[in-house]
């Protein structure tokens, strides 16, 4: 991402450029008052943002970590639990670590499928092709519907009777080796309610943000490289790995992170269109955190599952960071080693 | 001159391999056609789906084998969903809080984006560098006690929490935090001249009226840009009113679709106008895409910059 090295250097270069011809004591003095302005008006400009923060960021996640030490329920007395929430969500809480295996499977599924589905996209969109933009405006679509609309739309393509996909499932069976594939329920089906809500991702990233991206930075490769790479006799594939993907890995790497955070955190779409089933099927982390929340409101132990997943989360993106030191490429970028 | 012919010889040296198979290369390009042509029709095929939906009749919905286009094309769904009891009011709601909400981001970010790109002041470092952290934090971990902010407050099932937090450059739950609005706006302005503030300022022009008259005047497409990926946003969001409001006439369309399953009457199911439903929530988001689609398409890609 950005790196705190690169802030504000355009700032101040040739500003005082008057006041630093003369040295006499008046224009020190007028620039210690023009200094002091520039401070002021800038606390202004911030002044929103800064109180934003304080009240509706900083401010309640500290007070949410406070409270998950304690025994809330909301409307309620207070009464200090010390570790007991904790203790509770790793040890008691029959729920937790399932939906925390589950969460996983869903990312560790989703992310790889759908990061490399939005590169081969973005591929493809990058062969300068006629009828380029018309395709990368086709691609997106999915990914601007309304996720809630999305779900239902898919409830009823996966229906288990009435579906299309099982209709269509059943005619390339009858095709293929003449008899009908019977296709399952999907959503009311244990096995593939999960695999049912990737769909629904999957459908949204294959042609979104990330494919977007990747396509901003597939164009910014110098074609250069790739002429002296065919020149040396490299092959589509030696290209694609020896060019394309050192020259992307930020991209990547960006994609990859945030891909995660989203997946992990995934809720909207197992909220309407299964609410956690069947038998707990898609009771991901964050239903979880929502059942236990605003429907028991336990807000004590809200705040406990809420600082689990911001530990983990942030712990994670820490280690992808350690990690990107080793395949992430930055060009012009000097190192050793 | 030499540069030149390195440059046409370097040119030349590639696209001969694929002059020697014509036909090869014209086979590979209506290949690759192939490939986007079938990817887009699969894509498509949910909306197709819920558009073909919506104008048929419920025995038509469920119908085995499903059939791909109504026998008679039911338009009059869409007047039906219209007379759903509150759905008018959903759809002002959802316009209402998007807009107020949209205005309230653009506003308090491109404030704070001006004082980034422009100013010097203490701890400015260590401010912009939480802009970006606030993008990596999870929702529930500020959800929950503002939830019981606004409980405290006396907010709940009112508008202020979906609204007022915007003013101050706060956004739950969105793939876009604020933090990345106020970076995209100091981006933008940082591609401003410095002389026109110098200009101003040697004019007499106090620090706001730099901002409102050369900044503004300059930045629409920054400001096109952050409006309308908020917009977007806002219309689909879900999780915020869903826990806000528990009043069915003041949802917006998101939390409202949820109420379409079943009639709640007699029961009986309206899958035919809950597609019409989702339709009409769609439609706005695909036409606010179209009209912005340059600003959209860039502001995702400043997102990834910098990798």
């Amino acid at each position: 991402m950005i790196g705190p090295q690169e802030i504000g250097t355009r700032n101040g270069a040739g500003r005082y450029v008057l006041a630093q011809a003369t040295t006499t004591a008046r224009v020190t003095e007028a620039k210690g008052r023009l200094r002091r302005e520039e401070v002021f008006w800038a606390y202004i400009f911030l002044l929103p943002w800064i109180i934003g923060l304080v009240l509706f960021i900083v401010g309640p996640m500290l007070f949410s970590l406070g409270l998950s030490f304690f025994t809330y329920t909301l409307g309620r007395d207070y009464s200090f639990a010390g570790l007991d929430n904790w203790i509770r969500a790793f040890t008691k809480d029959e729920l937790f670590w399932p939906s925390v295996g589950r969460t996983l499977l869903y990312a560790a599924v989703l992310v790889p499928l759908s990061v490399f589905g939005a590169l081969g996209t973005a591929m493809l969109l990058n062969q300068r092709l006629r009828f380029t933009t018309f395709y990368r405006t086709v691609f997106f679509l999915p990914h601007l519907a309304p996720i809630v609309a999305a779900a239902y739309i898919w409830l009823l393509l996966l229906n288990g009777t009435y579906g299309l996909v099982n209709e269509l499932l059943w005619q390339i069976g009858l095709l293929v080796q003449g008899a009908g594939i019977k296709g399952p329920t999907w959503f009311g089906d244990p096995v593939w309610a999960l695999p049912s809500l990737m769909a629904i991702a999957f459908w949204g990233a294959v042609g979104g943000n990330m494919m977007v991206i990747f396509l901003a930075s597939l164009q910014g490769i110098p074609q250069e490289l790739y002429e002296v790479a065919s020149i040396d006799g490299a092959n589509a594939w030696a290209r694609f790995w020896h060019v394309t993907l050192p020259m992307i890995s930020p991209t990547l790497f960006f994609n990859f992170v945030l891909a995660c955070i989203l997946a992990i955190q995934a809720f909207e779409a197992a909220f309407v269109a299964t609410g956690g089933g069947p038998a707990y099927a898609t009771w991901l982390y964050s239903l979880h955190i929502y059942r236990n929340t605003f429907e028991f409101f336990d807000m004590g132990y809200g705040s406990t599952l809420a600082w689990i997943l911001f530990i983990v989360l942030s712990a994670f993106t820490y280690f992808q960071f350690r990690a990107s030191r080793s395949w992430v490429y930055y060009a012009g970028e000097t190192r050793d080693g | 001159m030499a540069e030149q012919v390195a440059r046409t010889s370097r040119a030349a040296a590639v696209p001969s391999r694929d002059l020697l198979h014509p036909a090869r290369r014209l086979l590979g390009r209506f290949g690759l056609h192939l490939i986007a042509v079938l990817i887009g029709a699969l894509l498509m095929l949910p909306f197709y789906w819920a558009v073909s939906s919506s104008l048929k009749q419920i025995t038509e919905v469920r119908q085995i084998p499903p059939i791909w286009w109504p026998s008679v094309a039911q338009w009059h769904n869409y007047a039906d969903v219209w007379r759903v009891r509150f759905f008018p009011s959903w759809v002002w709601n959802s316009v209402f809080l998007t807009v107020i909400a949209t205005t309230g981001t653009v506003v308090s970010s491109s404030l704070a984006g001006y004082a980034f790109a422009r100013f010097r002041f203490p701890a400015k470092n260590l401010l912009f560098s939480v802009t970006l952290a606030t993008l990596m934090l999870p929702v529930y971990v500020v959800l929950i006690p503002n939830y019981m902010l606004f409980w405290q407050l006396g907010w709940l099932n009112t508008y202020l929490p979906l609204t007022l937090p915007f003013w101050f450059g706060t956004t739950f739950s969105s793939f876009y935090g604020t933090g990345f609005f106020i970076f995209l706006f100091r981006q933008f302005f940082m591609t401003i001249p410095l002389e026109l503030d110098e200009a101003a300022r040697i004019d007499g022009a106090s620090y706001p009226r730099i901002f409102w008259s050369i900044m503004l005047p300059l930045s629409g497409p920054a400001f096109a840009t952050v409006a309308i990926i908020q917009g977007i946003a806002q219309w689909n969001s879900f999780l915020p009113p869903l826990i806000i409001l528990n009043r069915p006439e003041a949802y917006p369309l998101s939390v409202g679709l949820r109420y379409f399953v079943v009639n709640p009457g007699d029961g009986l199911p309206r899958d035919h106008l809950l597609m019409a439903a989702a339709v009409i929530m769609t439609l706005p988001v695909i036409l606010l895409f179209f009209i912005g689609q340059r600003y959209f398409v860039r502001g995702v890609v400043m997102s990834g910059i910098k990798g």
